[in-house]
């Protein structure tokens, strides 16, 4: 009878999940340890997509630095190409004008609604609802013109330079975004019916992956995924920059810290992004887009630090310069990476089809965790 | 007796939840004007590009087969990739020797369309055009020399 029993005793085994895992959304190998079903272990091993771009921006000129960050997370492109500017201009202790302020919280928050739509399409698609995934791109679809028609390309914006921006906002940028705004304040309840209240997505999402408010803290975790556990973390409440300290938005926070929780959170925040736009796209302020600087920017001897927010958390860029054309060192703080560390605590003791829940509404963008 | 009650409720809200998402599914099934769908690329002719988009770097060139480009290599410089390569060569101005372009060699392939090179150019003589299919079926021929052959410089331009 013994050595029956020890037969059957179920043994820890080692499963790879990824790199080329539809749900990894990207080379994320995840090296899972399982009894059965039940996760005991998740370990994520990086450096798949890395470029080294840290590195790649020490030889750079501050004007090159920008289009890099591109790279990294490419659903916030923006964001990431402002926060280098911010730095830049910190440094020079340049002021830039209103209407760039202005013109670049409206893009940010652009920015931030097409992320949260395909996040939101690609959830949909990983617990298995293709439409979802349509739907999502469908209204992406509207943003990423907009983005063409004002900054040059759909993805890759480049839009920002260290002093302001490439040229000014097409004249047609003010009514596009005023009707995408119209539609989609009725679209988004669209949302809510396919997705929400759902009785499958709300029993795969409901107290799975739970990450209390003490974790969160302590693994940096930032942005929705922070927020949903109640950990106030939004830097554009905290420490506004641009334009945000002029505007009323509320900072959403969720209280569960499970996986549904983070999902509201960030449909929330498609409503306060869509509120932020309203209050400023009638109010872009006349005058200049640019503050002219050298064609060699070089910053002076010292060191910087600026955080933004962008669609998946806190990003900072960390600039040590020497007083030469390119920095001595750049480093880069993206959110994806501090989010990521939380998954292993998240993910124990559930089951793999859990684990892609969570990973999913962890908003995951590879490049930015690699770079 | 709760429980019970309980089960079939649950039952018949998640089918209602399940009939909800159909609804707006079926509505879409039944008016087909709503779908956004470009039938790409049977709408070859009509696709009109927004005039901003960043396709590829070319050089510009009149009716006389003229270009505006005096070999400063700026673009050069701004580029992060290494993407434009200058060859100058000198030509004979009145007597003078001036620099002037041999080829304006471009790799496509290294380019990002970052259109950093484009506010760099002193001269205007490269813009970003609207083309964006790449692709061919050899690597080398994405290596383009954008200047036309016998085309010079414009009058006037230094």
């Amino acid at each position: 009878m013994e050595e029956v029993t020890q037969e059957l005793e179920s043994k820890e085994y080692f499963i790879n999940m990824g790199p080329q895992h539809p749900s990894t959304h990207g080379v994320l190998r995840l090296v899972l340890s399982l009894d059965g079903e039940i996760i005991k272990k998740v370990e994520p091993h990086l450096g798949y997509i890395h470029r080294s771009i840290e590195k790649m921006c020490e030889h750079d000129s501050y004007q090159q630095i920008v289009h890099l960050t591109d790279r990294m997370d490419y659903l916030s492109c923006h964001i990431n190409n402002e926060a280098v500017c911010l730095a830049v201009e910190q440094a020079l202790q340049l002021e830039v004008p209103d209407r760039v302020k202005v013109i670049r919280t409206i893009i940010d928050e652009l920015t931030r609604l097409s992320s949260h739509q395909l996040w939101w399409g690609v959830m949909g698609m990983d617990l298995g609802a293709i439409t979802t995934f349509l739907y999502g791109f469908r209204d992406r679809e509207i943003i990423t013109d907009i983005f063409e028609e004002t900054c040059g390309a759909r993805l890759t914006m480049n839009y920002n330079i260290p002093g302001g921006l490439f040229f000014d906002i097409h004249p047609n940028f003010q009514k596009r975004t005023k009707d995408f705004i119209t539609y989609f304040r009725k679209k988004l309840p669209e949302y809510d019916t396919l997705l929400t209240n759902n009785v499958i997505f709300m029993q795969r999402m409901k107290g799975i992956g739970k990450l209390s408010k003490e974790d969160a803290i302590s693994y940096g975790v930032t942005g929705p995924t922070g927020r949903a556990s109640g950990f106030s973390c939004d830097v554009r409440k905290q420490h506004p920059y641009m334009a945000y300290d002029k505007v009323n938005f509320k900072e959403v926070l969720g209280t569960e810290g499970d996986c549904l929780a983070r999902y509201k959170c960030r449909i929330a925040e498609m409503w306060e992004s869509m509120s932020i736009i309203e209050q400023l796209i009638d109010n872009i302020p006349e005058g200049p887009v640019k503050v002219p600087t050298k064609a060699v920017i070089k910053l002076p001897k010292g060191e910087w630090y600026q955080k933004v927010e962008t669609a998946r958390g806190e990003f900072g860029v960390y600039i040590i310069s020497e007083g030469q054309r390119s920095p001595y060192r750049l480093k880069f703080r993206s959110p994806g990476f501090s989010n990521l560390s939380a998954l292993d605590h998240m993910a124990r003791g559930c089951k793999i089809a859990d684990l892609v829940a969570i990973m999913s509404t962890l908003d995951l963008v590879i490049p930015d965790i690699d770079r | 007796m709760k429980s019970i009650i309980k089960y079939f409720k649950d039952i018949f809200s998640g089918l209602r939840s399940l009939v909800k998402g159909m609804a707006v599914t079926g509505h879409y099934f039944t008016h087909p004007k709503e779908i956004i769908t470009q039938q790409y690329p049977e709408n070859r002719d009509t696709l009109k590009m927004f005039e901003r988009f960043r396709g590829e770097v070319v050089l510009l060139h009149d009716e006389n087969n003229e270009h505006k480009c005096t070999g400063c290599s700026a673009c050069e410089v701004a580029c992060p990739n290494g993407t434009i390569e200058i060859i100058p060569k000198r030509i004979e101005v009145d007597g003078r020797k001036v620099k002037a372009i041999d080829q304006f060699v471009y790799h496509l392939q290294m380019c990002t369309m970052c259109g950093l090179c484009i506010p760099a150019c002193p001269t205007d003589a490269i813009v970003m055009a609207n083309t964006f299919e790449h692709a061919v079926f050899d690597r080398s021929k994405l290596t383009k020399i954008l200047n036309k052959p016998g085309s010079k410089i414009m009058d006037g331009i230094k």
